[in-house]
């Protein structure tokens, strides 16, 4: 598959891997059969496992990402692999649960691990792996990192198992496809969340898959641009789906309502950066004081507040 | 050999001391640990040769967050306790993360005329490390400080966030002041500098290859005409440098600032300060 088109990646990351003290063994090889993911059908054909609200640990196993299938007349699309090789292959065997059609496409809907650290689970079937234009050198820049703190958190065998695989269909646009009779409509984003999110429309079902673009329940992280997030909330606004599957949290069925929360959680951040901002204050300042109205209302708040505060500061300053 | 991507671009020169630091890593520390003193003692032996560095909390503070929020931008506060006079002063502080590939953040000297050292930058932290701080004393001694940063979670790296935007404001300078400024009253301001300040872990897709390092590599700082603050400055300090100083504006006079970075661009901008008289 993507081998022979973009040889150089795939070399880069094997050596990677090897410099790393990684096997790179194929996952499936080593693994006994893997327990099938609890999955919902939340619509007709639309699979989706919802992720623990937790930091990626060794009792989670980094399963902290919603993630999901959709199976057409031929084939499957896998949107989003999970946060570790084992939750990958448990998605795969969910997947061949119920269906023995191809696994055609995998969509990866932004860089952070926890939604593609399990694609190597389907190296075997030889997926088209999809994914925003820039998402490739996000992987790249953050690989080491990622595989630092996932080797922390999760655990070491489980990082010497995880692959990193190049795009084979970078998306800089929008981009359709067929699973025989089902069409997906592939939107890829300004800078938001992160400087790849890719959303997904599912036509038949008006499912929207939004990565991490919205998060329901669980605090929103800014990896990006909060100014950019915002007007990408405008935009998702527009989309009239009758469901939404966040990167995180519950499934939503009161589209845009379901959003409300976090657009007014960044629009606070924003705000209330740039008062700290205009009276001459600190990063270490805005940390303290910014948003803090908010923290009841969202799971793992603690963890990632502070970041997001510091990552818009940063941003806002540049206006 | 974890830091490979990071190596990959590097020059030689650096490759050297990022060999001795792998060496002595851990993934994971809670506390201090002999691993972490015998790193130190490397660093110190590479950076201070022939140096006998006393720790001196008591005259140089550091104020760092307790868990990085951000590995790209992680604030750290530098003060000496003690008023700078001619009988003593800072004539130069090191800042350094100990566990980072490239530990060296920068080199700070200060001007002849400033009266306090109180430095804010911001820095990458790659994972658990020290941080410390070195100053080099008028007097001929060393004295340092430290504090230990928690690694940041989830999935935090130490990477840019959106390298078209940085690249497209390459060089751009912020000069930020209070208000109200007071002749022979110490300023503390903010210099702001627009510049991916890239590690080389970056990856072209469309070369398909490594971007190389481009990085800031000095920071000059000038009042009218005087030396306010040199900086030679290395990867670890963050993406968009920020400078938080304190400088003694005698009366009305002009800020220059200049910076070079490793591709041998020249940067500069300057910001006329009114002070009001003094009382």
């Amino acid at each position: 598959m993507a081998r022979r088109r973009h040889p150089s990646p795939i070399r880069i990351v094997a050596a990677l891997c090897a410099c790393l003290g990684l096997g790179t063994a194929k996952a499936q090889e080593t693994a006994p059969a893997a327990t099938p993911l609890p999955m919902d059908e939340i619509a007709d054909g639309v699979f989706v496992h919802r992720g623990h609200d937790e930091t990626p640990s060794r009792a989670n196993a980094g399963d902290i990402a919603d993630i999901g299938f959709i199976v057409g007349g031929e084939a499957v699309a896998v949107i989003d692999s999970g946060g570790s090789p084992a939750v990958g292959r448990r998605l795969r065997a969910a997947i061949r649960q119920r269906t023995d059609l191809p696994i055609r496409y995998l969509i990866n809907t932004h860089v952070h691990f926890d939604h593609l650290f399990g694609n190597g689970a389907f190296v075997d079937d030889a997926p088209e792996l999809v994914a925003h234009a820039r998402l490739q050198g996000a992987l790249m820049a953050r690989a080491d990192a990622y595989l630092a703190s996932f080797k922390d958190t999760v655990g070491s065998e489980a990082a010497s198992k995880v692959l990193m695989l190049p795009t084979d269909m970078p998306v800089s646009d929008r981009l359709e496809i067929d699973l025989g009779g089902r069409v997906l409509e592939l939107t890829a984003h300004e800078t938001a969340h992160t400087n790849n999110d890719l959303t997904v429309f599912d036509r038949r079902t008006a499912t929207l898959f939004a990565g991490d673009l919205v998060s329901i329940d669980h605090i929103p992280i800014l990896d990006g641009s909060v100014l950019g997030w915002l007007d990408v909330l405008d935009r998702l606004e527009e989309v009239p789906a009758e469901r939404v599957v966040p990167g995180h949290g519950p499934v939503a069925g009161q589209w845009p309502e379901a959003m409300v929360a976090q657009r007014r959680y960044l629009e606070d951040l924003v705000t209330q950066i740039r008062t700290v901002q205009r009276a001459r204050g600190t990063i270490q300042q805005a940390v303290e004081e910014v948003g803090r109205r908010h923290a009841e209302r969202w799971v793992l708040f603690d963890e990632y507040h502070r970041r997001n505060v510091t990552a818009a500061f940063a941003e806002l300053e540049w206006e | 050999m974890r830091h490979l991507g990071w190596r990959v671009a590097f020059p030689a020169s650096l490759v050297v001391v990022l060999f001795a630091v792998a060496a002595a890593v851990s993934p994971v520390a809670t506390a201090q640990t002999a691993e972490d003193e015998g790193r130190w003692a490397e660093l110190a032996e590479i950076y201070f040769p022939d140096q006998t560095i006393v720790d001196r909390p008591d005259l140089l503070t550091m104020e760092a967050p307790y868990r990085a929020h951000d590995a790209a931008i992680v604030p750290i506060r530098v003060t000496a306790t003690f008023p700078q006079s001619e009988e003593l002063s800072v004539e130069r502080l090191w800042l350094l993360v100990d566990d980072n590939p490239v530990p060296m953040v920068g080199k700070f000297e200060f001007g002849d005329d400033i009266t306090a050292v109180d430095l804010t930058t911001r820095v990458r932290v790659n994972e658990y490390t020290y941080i410390h701080a070195v100053a080099e004393l008028s007097d001929g001694s060393s004295i340092m400080t430290r504090s230990y940063v928690k690694a940041a979670g989830g999935c935090s790296a130490p990477a840019m966030k959106d390298p078209e935007v940085a690249a497209s404001r390459l060089g751009s300078m912020r000069f930020n002041l209070p208000e109200t400024i007071v002749a022979q009253t110490p300023v503390n301001a903010q210099l702001l500098i627009s510049h991916p300040n890239n590690t080389g872990m970056q990856f072209d897709q469309i070369s398909r290859n490594y971007v190389p390092p481009h990085y800031v590599r000095t920071v000059r700082v000038s009042y009218g005409g005087q030396r306010v603050l040199d900086i030679e400055a290395d990867i670890s300090m963050s993406e968009d440098p920020s400078f938080h100083f304190s400088f003694l504006p005698e009366g009305e006079g002009v800020i220059e600032v200049e910076v070079l970075d490793s591709e041998e661009n020249i940067f500069s901008g300057s910001w006329t300060v009114k002070p009001a008289p003094a009382t």
